[in-house]
């Protein structure tokens, strides 16, 4: 190594030490220590004592850990294809050659903006079963029993699967950025060619933008196995027959309830585990269905 | 595009927009009503403000049910209070109750109505006067209750105190994140140096680590250093950059020519200069997104302030809301609730209408160059 080396290392350095002293300490410390810890008894209070691999058999016979993945899992498999779709059927419309785009854009991405504690109380409101704006609003089209959507086990997921396509302007953005990035030459070859607007939709469009709906995906798949703060709002934690009882309510609980933050950080791991399953699955499937340009 | 296909088009975008629009204006309706007149079945859209004559004073009233049926309005004997409406109709002359009422009464008054004539209950604001009167004498306007906003203020008990620690939060995250990620951004884009990209690789991993994994060893950590119940665990962190800003930052570092950062070495230019006065000025646009991402990101932060405050001295305005929920005497009073969450969401709005380029150029650029 030269003087000159060593030196611009030296500059390097420097410049990234925020990082690099932010990762020991945020990052590297409590990576490691959370896996030695998931291997103890710990209450934050005294010292862990190692208990080997009795936090994650404990996780195996846990009823209700088990009701939480489940309860997480079937809430995504309601949330993230709705808000895949409605997003991506919102920017399809707005990038047509329509007039105001900019208005309506905003008037779509606005929602997302809401602070997550505010947006639970609309919806609370929203969601009352007797006063609700929503079941007013069935009642007029002759709904009479309409769905006790925070009291009823069977509808509270749905709730905030609702309540997640109200929040997926971010979505429509990167879907609309995605759109306005097809090239113009393919789509007018197809035109020439002869292809429907659907044909052009599902051999153009969708392959051209299949790169950011797998991102959207990804993002979504590793957003929604940590919801949390709707559930906790809205429910106090477990709702219904512990029907909004998600993943990360039940760790939360286990590390700040309950100090079994032991047991929490042996969740949080598994939660690590689930998520890399999952997108590796997404990954799978996108090797078939993603296109790359230039590949 | 053909007409019908436009026509379609507008037709669904206007009716999606009236669906993401509703839960604002809802928000708003109820924020500017009357506690009573959240609870109305059916449900207006404007408050209103009912007048009438009440104890011989015409005054601001609360309006109870129609009465449509010929009835008696009846005081309990002994008491002031009027205690019941019956129906009535009249026999040998003289008005009498249809079923008999419960306890000994004294007829206060006989009320003739029918459907095309309707009474109507009223009280007063306290509720310590009541009367019944023909409907037609009750007058209402819309009146919209500016002064729920003071009054939610008020009944959020410590509002100052919450929007003081999330403008300082937000102050202090702002600065140490736009700061240090421009910083660790300028190393790991403008500088060759040995390392650099394995270490760029380790702070693109760590972007993959879920929260939950490092929640209690940084709680631990925290506690350790004497810093729960203390802003500090919701702020220093930012000093440190953050590695998804990093990236962001990175990606438009790259696109500025290397031959400017040369031509002010050759000048003699110091490698800080050259990152602050010539590299961060050309990217004011990319700064300003980071630090629109971290305001927002800050003030809807819910989970860490949950976390880490313990004092209510020191809780922020999202958690501050969700005290005023839980704490609520005999429900909630869902004007004070909607106008509260109005005033959390109106920065957030405004500061969108006045960076809106920034804010979509950023959203984009998240997507198209992952």
């Amino acid at each position: 190594m030269t003087a000159g080396d060593r030196q611009r290392t030296r500059f390097g350095l420097a410049f990234v030490s925020p990082w690099l002293v932010g990762f020991a300490a945020f990052t590297l410390y409590p990576v490691g220590a959370s896996l030695y810890y998931s291997f103890c008894d710990y209450d934050v209070l005294s010292k862990p004592v190692w208990v080997g691999l009795l936090n994650y058999r404990d996780m195996a016979s846990d009823g209700v850990f088990w009701h939480s993945v489940a309860n997480t899992l079937l809430f995504n498999l309601m949330a993230l294809p709705l808000g895949l779709v409605s997003a991506l059927a919102l920017a399809l419309l707005l990038n047509q050659p329509v007039r105001a785009r900019g208005v309506f854009r905003a008037i779509y991405y606005l929602p997302s903006l809401v602070p997550a504690v505010a947006s639970a109380m609309i919806w609370l409101w929203i969601l009352n079963g007797r006063l609700g704006l929503l079941n007013t609003a069935l009642g007029v089209v002759g709904i009479h029993h309409p769905p006790q959507w925070l009291a009823d086990p069977a509808w509270t997921k749905p709730s905030l699967a609702l309540m997640s396509v109200w929040g997926c302007g971010n979505t429509v953005v990167i879907y609309l950025a995605a759109l306005q990035g097809v090239p113009r030459s393919l789509m007018e070859a197809a035109m020439i060619d002869g292809a429907s607007s659907w044909d052009r939709l599902v051999h153009v469009t969708l392959p051209a933008i299949s790169p950011v709906i797998y991102f959207n995906l990804v993002i979504g798949i590793i957003g929604g196995l940590q919801v949390f703060v709707p559930a906790f709002i809205m429910w106090g934690g477990e709702g219904p027959d512990r029907s909004v009882l998600f993943y990360a309510v039940y760790l939360y609980q286990n590390a700040f309830d309950y100090r079994q933050m032991g047991y929490a950080c042996a969740m949080a791991w598994m939660l690590c585990a689930l998520i890399l399953a999952l997108t590796w699955i997404a990954s799978l499937s996108s090797r078939r269905l993603v296109y790359y340009q230039g590949d | 595009m053909r007409a019908p296909a436009r026509l379609a088009t507008y037709a669904l975008l206007v009716a999606g927009a009236a669906v993401f629009i509703t839960p604002f204006a809802w928000m708003l309706s109820t924020a500017l009503k009357p506690l009573d007149q959240t609870l109305a079945q059916p449900p207006e859209w404007l408050a209103r403000r009912y007048e009438a004559r009440l104890g011989g004073v015409l005054q601001e009233v609360r309006p109870g049910g129609l009465v449509t049926e010929p009835s008696l309005w009846a005081l309990e004997r002994g008491s002031a209070q009027p205690v019941a409406l019956a129906e009535a109709s009249v026999r040998d002359g003289a008005w009498q109750p249809t079923s008999g009422l419960a306890v000994p009464v004294e007829v206060l008054k006989a009320i003739p109505a029918s459907a095309s004539a309707p009474w109507r209950e009223i009280g007063d604001l306290s509720g310590a006067h009541r009367d019944v009167v023909p409907a037609a004498s009750v007058s209402s306007r819309i009146a919209l209750r500016w002064e729920n906003f003071p009054g939610a203020i008020r009944a959020m008990r410590r509002f100052p105190r919450y929007l003081a620690n999330t403008l300082v939060l937000c102050v202090l995250n702002v600065v140490g994140t736009v700061l240090s990620s421009a910083l660790v951004a300028y190393g790991f884009s403008r500088l060759e140096w040995r390392l650099r990209d394995p270490l760029f690789g380790l702070l693109l991993a760590t972007m993959m680590i879920p929260f939950p994994v490092v929640m209690v060893p940084l709680y631990g950590l925290f506690r350790w250093l004497g810093w729960i119940g203390t802003l500090k665990p919701l702020w220093v962190g930012s000093f440190c950059s953050s590695a998804f800003n990093v990236f962001l930052l990175r990606q438009f570092f790259r696109t500025i020519p290397r031959d400017l950062s040369e031509a002010a070495r050759i000048d003699g230019c110091g490698e800080f200069r050259i990152f602050w006065q010539i590299i961060l000025p050309l990217c004011r646009p990319a700064l300003v997104v980071v630090a629109l991402f971290t305001f927002m990101g800050t003030w809807n932060d819910f989970l860490g302030p949950l976390i880490y405050l313990t004092d209510e001295r020191d809780f922020t305005l999202a958690l501050g809301l969700r005290v005023m929920q839980t704490t609520g005497s005999g429900g909630i009073e869902w004007n004070y609730m909607m106008a509260a969450s109005t005033l959390v969401i109106l920065p957030v709005i405004a500061l969108f209408f006045v960076a809106q380029r920034s804010f979509i150029e950023g959203i984009a650029l998240t997507g198209t160059k992952a």
